[in-house]
C-alpha cells in the first residue's frame, strides 16, 4: 500500500492527537471524581435536614454519633472514622511484621528457584476477590477466634473488627512486601559487598545495611498498604458489622466508611436526597484520607537515595 | 606508655578470652533461624491462600458439582438458587470493561511512552495515573453514581458497569503497556525511521507486534482483579436479585447495554449476608468459581509473559 506523504503526514497527526486524548483522559477522571465528590458533599452540607450550612460541618465534627438514615439524624464522622481506623491498625499489625519478614527473605536470602515458585501465587494473592476474604473472615477466622479466645472468658461477637483486620491484614501483605521488595532490589549490590567483607552477616547485612539505606521506600510500601487497608470494601462489609460507634475494643461490631457507603448504596436511595448526599461527604473523607496517605507514600519513594 | 601497655595487655587477655568460635557459630545460627522464620512467613501466606480455597472447596462442594447451581436464576430457596444471571453479568460487563481499558488504556500507554517523552503534560498524567491507581475502589463507584448514573442518565445498567470497571483497569493497563514499549530498543525504531516509515507505520508494523504480548499480560491481570470487584458495582446500585437475563447483544445491542445486572461477586455478598447456612453453602460455591476464573487468568498470564519473555531477547 502506497500513500502520499501527505496522507501519511496527516494520519500521523491524527493518531497522535487520538493517543494524547486518551492520555489525557486520566486527568479527567481524577478531575471528575474530585468534582463529583465536592460537589455532592458541598449540597450535603447545605442540606436542611443535616442544618444548614456552617451548623453541618460542625456537627459533622463535634457530634458522637453517625445516623444520617435514621429518622433522628445525626451525622459525626468520628465512628466510621474510628471504625475504618481500628480495623486498618488491626491489618497493620499483621502486614508490618510480616511484610518486612517475607521480603528480607525473598530478596536476601531465598534462592531463585524458591523464589520463581512463590512470587506467581503471591501476586495470586492480590487477584483473589475480596468478597471471597470477606466470606473467609466472616465463616472461617470469626468462629475460630471465638473458639479460641472462649476459654479466656473472652467473648466474640459474630460481627467484629478484629476478624477482617486480621484477614486484610494478609490480604495487603503481598502488595506491601513486593513493594519492600523492590526497594531492596534498588540497593546497590556493592554496599552488601562491603558488608560481607567486613565479616557482617546475612541477617546484619539485611537488618543494618539493606534496610537502612532502603528505609524510605519500606515507609512509602507501608503507607501505601496502610491506604489500601483504608479503602477496603468488602471484607469490611461482610465481617465487620453495621454498627458505627467509638471503641477501642475490636471485638465489637463496628462500621468503616467504606462499609457505610455499602449499606446505603443496598438500599433504594433517590437522587439528591440527603441519604444520597451522605455516602458522597463519607466518600470525600476516604478519599481525603487516602490522598494525603498516598501523596506522602509517593514523595517518600521519590526521596529514595539513588546509588 | 605505661598506660598503653596496660590497655593492650587487657585487650590481649580479652581477645584470649572471646570465644571466637562459639561467636561465629551463634552468628551464623541465627542467621539460619532468621531464615527459617522467613520461609515459615512465606509458608503462612500461601497456607492462608490453601485454607481459603479448601474451606470454599468444601462449604460448597455440594452446589459446585450440581449443574443446576449454573443455569438457574436465584431464588429464595437456597437449593434452587444458581448464578446464572450472575455469570451472564460478569461475562457481558467484563467485555464492556475489557473494551473500555483498551480503548482508552493502551493508546494512553502509547502515548507516554512513545510520544510524551519528558514534556510537561506527560508527567502530569504520569503523576495523575499513579494517584488513580491507589484510589480506593468504591470512589470509582461513587463517581460512576454520581456521574454515568444520574448525570448522564445512563442507569444502574452493564453500560454503567463496565465503564466503571474500565476505569478501574487503566492504570494497570497503561502502566503495562509502557513497560511492554520500553523493553524495545532505539535501533528498531530507528531502523524504521531510517527506512522511510512514519511513526505510525513504526508503531503499527514494529512497536506493537514487538509488545502485543507484554500488554496483553497486563490487560488480563487487570481484568482478573476486576472481575472480583464488588464495591464500585454495588456503589452504582447494581441489583443483587435479578430473575432474568439481558437482551442478547446481536439481537438488542442497547438494549443489552442499559439492562440491570448483577455479577458473580454480588450475588455472592447477597448469599453471604443472608442469616442462613444453606445460603452460605451458595456463596463459597460461586467463591470457589470465582477463585478458580481469577487462578486460571493469572495462569495464562503467567504463561504469556514468560513466553513473551523467550520469544524477543534484544
Amino acid at each position: 500500500m502506497t500513500l502520499s506523504i501527505g496522507v501519511k503526514k496527516s494520519i500521523d497527526i491524527a493518531l497522535y492527537l487520538f493517543l494524547m486524548l486518551m492520555g489525557a483522559v486520566s486527568i479527567f477522571i481524577t478531575f471528575a471524581i474530585v468534582w463529583v465528590l465536592l460537589v455532592d458533599t458541598v449540597r450535603f452540607f447545605t442540606h436542611p435536614e443535616g442544618g444548614g450550612f456552617p451548623t453541618s460541618l460542625i456537627r459533622f465534627f463535634t457530634e458522637t454519633q453517625w445516623t444520617p438514615t435514621f429518622y433522628y439524624k445525626q451525622i459525626g464522622i468520628w465512628p466510621l472514622v474510628n471504625g475504618t481506623f481500628i480495623i486498618a491498625f488491626i491489618s497493620m499489625l499483621i502486614s508490618i511484621p510480616l511484610g518486612i519478614v517475607v521480603a528480607i527473605y525473598l530478596s536476601e536470602y531465598a534462592s531463585w528457584k524458591v523464589r520463581e515458585t512463590v512470587k506467581p501465587w503471591l501476586d495470586f494473592l492480590e487477584a483473589v476477590p475480596t468478597v471471597v476474604y470477606g466470606y473467609f473472615a466472616l465463616l472461617f477466622v470469626t468462629p475460630i477466634l471465638s473458639k479460641l479466645l472462649a476459654p479466656f472468658g473472652i467473648y466474640v461477637e459474630g460481627m467484629n473488627a478484629l476478624s477482617p483486620g486480621i484477614v486484610i491484614g494478609i490480604m495487603i501483605l503481598p502488595y506491601t512486601a513486593s513493594m519492600i521488595e523492590d526497594a531492596f532490589k534498588g540497593v546497590p549490590q556493592y554496599l552488601r559487598e562491603a558488608s560481607y567483607s567486613l565479616g557482617a552477616s546475612k541477617l546484619r547485612t539485611a537488618l543494618f545495611v539493606v534496610l537502612p539505606a532502603a528505609k524510605s521506600g519500606v515507609l512509602s510500601a507501608y503507607l501505601l498498604g496502610f491506604s489500601r487497608a483504608i479503602g477496603e470494601t468488602m471484607v469490611v462489609a461482610v465481617a465487620a458489622g453495621m454498627y458505627p460507634q467509638i471503641t477501642a475494643n475490636p471485638l465489637e461490631p463496628v462500621q468503616t466508611i467504606t462499609g457505610y457507603i455499602v449499606q446505603v448504596a443496598l438500599g433504594d436511595l433517590p437522587f439528591g436526597s440527603f441519604e444520597y448526599l451522605s455516602i458522597f461527604a463519607a466518600g470525600f473523607m476516604l478519599f481525603g484520607i487516602t490522598l494525603i496517605l498516598n501523596s506522602i507514600a509517593v514523595y517518600l519513594k521519590s526521596k529514595t537515595v539513588g546509588y | 606508655m605505661e598506660q598503653g601497655i596496660e590497655v593492650r595487655g587487657e585487650l590481649e587477655t580479652r581477645l584470649k578470652e572471646f570465644d571466637i568460635e562459639g561467636y561465629t557459630k551463634g552468628v551464623k545460627k541465627r542467621d539460619k533461624l532468621f531464615e527459617i522464620l522467613g520461609l515459615i512467613a512465606t509458608f503462612l501466606v500461601l497456607l492462608f491462600l490453601f485454607a481459603i480455597a479448601v474451606d470454599l472447596l468444601i462449604d460448597g462442594w455440594v452446589r459446585i458439582k450440581d449443574p443446576n447451581f449454573y443455569t438457574s436464576f436465584p431464588s429464595r430457596f437456597p437449593d434452587q438458587a444458581g448464578i446464572l444471571s450472575a455469570w451472564v453479568g460478569t461475562v457481558l460487563v467484563m467485555a464492556g470493561a475489557i473494551f473500555w481499558a483498551v480503548l482508552i488504556g493502551i493508546p494512553a500507554g502509547i502515548y507516554l511512552e512513545e510520544y510524551g517523552g519528558k514534556g510537561k503534560i506527560a508527567r502530569i498524567i504520569e503523576a495523575n495515573i499513579s494517584n488513580l491507581a491507589a484510589v480506593p475502589s468504591i470512589v470509582y463507584g461513587l463517581l460512576a453514581l454520581g456521574i454515568f448514573v444520574y448525570r448522564f442518565e445512563f442507569g444502574e445498567s452493564i453500560l454503567t458497569a463496565g465503564l466503571t470497571l474500565g476505569l478501574l483497569m487503566l492504570p494497570v493497563v497503561v502502566v503495562s503497556t509502557r513497560e511492554s514499549i520500553r523493553r524495545i530498543p532505539r535501533s528498531i525504531r530507528e531502523a524504521a525511521y531510517a527506512l522511510g516509515a512514519t511513526r505510525w507505520e513504526t508503531l503499527f508494523h514494529h512497536i506493537l507486534p514487538y509488545s502485543i504480548g507484554g500488554i496483553l499480560t497486563g490487560l488480563i491481570i487487570a481484568a482478573s482483579r476486576a472481575i472480583g470487584e464488588t464495591a464500585p458495582l454495588i456503589t452504582i446500585g447494581a441489583l443483587t436479585f435479578i430473575a432474568f437475563l439481558p437482551p442478547a447483544p446481536w439481537e438488542d445491542f442497547i438494549g443489552m447495554l442499559k439492562s440491570p445486572f448483577t455479577v458473580l461477586p454480588i450475588q455472592m455478598f447477597n448469599w453471604v449476608s443472608r442469616p442462613q447456612a444453606a445460603f452460605h453453602t451458595n456463596a463459597a460455591a460461586a467463591g470457589f468459581i470465582l477463585l478458580v476464573i481469577a487462578l486460571l487468568m493469572n495462569s495464562i498470564a503467567f504463561y504469556l509473559r514468560f513466553k513473551v519473555r523467550r520469544k524477543y531477547q534484544w
